[in-house]
């Protein structure tokens, strides 16, 4: 009761707070001002994103080459996520666990409708398509690498849930996964080398709107939506294969 | 002026106080799901529902009242000033990514909870209490 007390005024001094802070900033305003004399770093980016790199998207360009090493920096927080994950589900088989799970695996062992299986035959190939689609054209639509390798991942739950013996091949998605780890830091460190810093972009940047454009842009972001791709397919594997494996 | 510019000028307080209000309100409800339940998996749906409302809250501050997605077509080199902010929306975008982290990691921590435990109730776990 007395704890129930004192989360409910916890509760109503934050959302105050909050209701106080946002009543002074109003909603629509213009905050970023002149893109010629860029004063905020939102003008620059606007104003530089279409000059000088030739990015379509915007955020692409932020999120990719303004904050580029940010963005490695998540995609290994992303590989840590999988990585622990599988660590921490891993088990030795042995009797007393078998046991516990017997009655989840009853239910997860039923077969899915014929309906289902057929639908996902025929879409799982469209949403790779479309997930590959996405990742390659992060810099002129909006999407991009994390979007792209969602939607893939979805395609492979698809197939996940609807058929009980679908498997993804481990070996081949842990190469294509460090594979497009090695191929961000490579870029990064070719920046290094060629232009002096890590992730410099070439100076090479084509036209606006091409779909080869914007130097290293594209590369870095299909790198990133191979990348998500096998490590959410492989986060999911691990959650949906919790019936024991047979020895 | 585009028709919905017009709209947006003539609603303006309702719109704010609805964006707003559901994003704080949204924030408040996670908090209260944290604190308040006993289920460790309403635990971070609690979460997951905080993270919505900070995003939301996050998009709305950067919004521009006429502005376009800040993409740019050929010919359109210098739409930039008509255009919404990008920077926070680049900002949620690494936010979702860390959320989906967070939320797996945590369901699976759950998951070995239950197996060696054989339950989720906060209240049950109490092999650590003295």
């Amino acid at each position: 009761m007395f704890k129930k007390l004192i989360v409910f005024i916890l509760i109503g001094v934050i959302g105050y707070m909050l209701t106080v802070t946002f009543s002074n900033i109003p909603l629509g305003e213009n905050r970023i001002g002149s893109l010629d004399n860029p004063e905020t770093v939102s003008a620059f980016y606007l104003n530089k994103s279409p000059q000088d790199l030739k990015v379509a998207n915007t955020i692409t360009a932020i999120v990719v080459n303004f904050r580029g090493f940010d963005t490695l920096g998540e995609v290994t927080v992303l590989f840590l996520a999988a990585t622990g994950l599988a660590s921490i589900l891993y088990r030795k088989e042995d009797e007393e666990e078998e046991e516990n799970i017997k009655h989840f695996a009853h239910r997860l062992n039923l077969p899915s409708s014929s309906l289902v299986r057929t639908g996902a035959k025929i879409l799982f190939p469209l949403l790779l398509l479309l997930g590959i689609y996405v990742f390659i054209h992060g810099h002129l639509t909006p999407g991009g690498g994390f979007q792209g390798g969602a939607i893939i991942a979805t395609g492979f739950l698809l197939m996940l849930i609807s058929y009980k013996g679908f498997q993804t091949n481990h070996k081949v998605m842990v190469w294509l996964e460090s594979l497009a780890g090695l191929g961000f830091v490579g870029i990064g460190l070719y920046g290094l080398i060629a232009y002096g810093s890590f992730l410099q972009n070439t100076g090479w940047t084509g036209n606006l709107n091409d779909l080869i454009s914007g130097g290293l842009i594209p590369l870095i972001y299909i790198f990133i939506g191979i990348k998500v791709a096998t490590e959410l397919t492989n986060v999911l594997d691990i959650l949906l294969n919790i019936k024991p494996r047979k020895k | 002026m585009t028709e919905f510019q017009i709209l947006f000028e003539q609603h303006k307080d309702l719109i704010t106080i609805a964006v707003y209000g559901t994003s704080i309100a949204l924030i408040v409800i996670g908090l209260y799901a944290v604190l308040m339940k006993k289920h460790l998996i309403k635990i971070v749906i609690g979460l997951s529902i905080m993270d919505a409302g900070i995003h939301l809250l996050f998009v709305a501050i950067g919004y521009i009242s006429g502005g376009t997605a800040p993409i740019f077509s050929r010919g359109n080199e210098n739409a930039g000033a008509r255009m919404v902010d990008p920077v926070p929306q680049a900002l949620v975008l690494t936010a979702i990514v860390i959320g989906f982290a967070i939320t797996a990691l945590a369901l699976s921590l759950i998951i070995r909870l239950y197996k060696h435990h054989h339950t989720a109730n906060i209240d049950q776990l109490n092999s650590l209490k003295w």
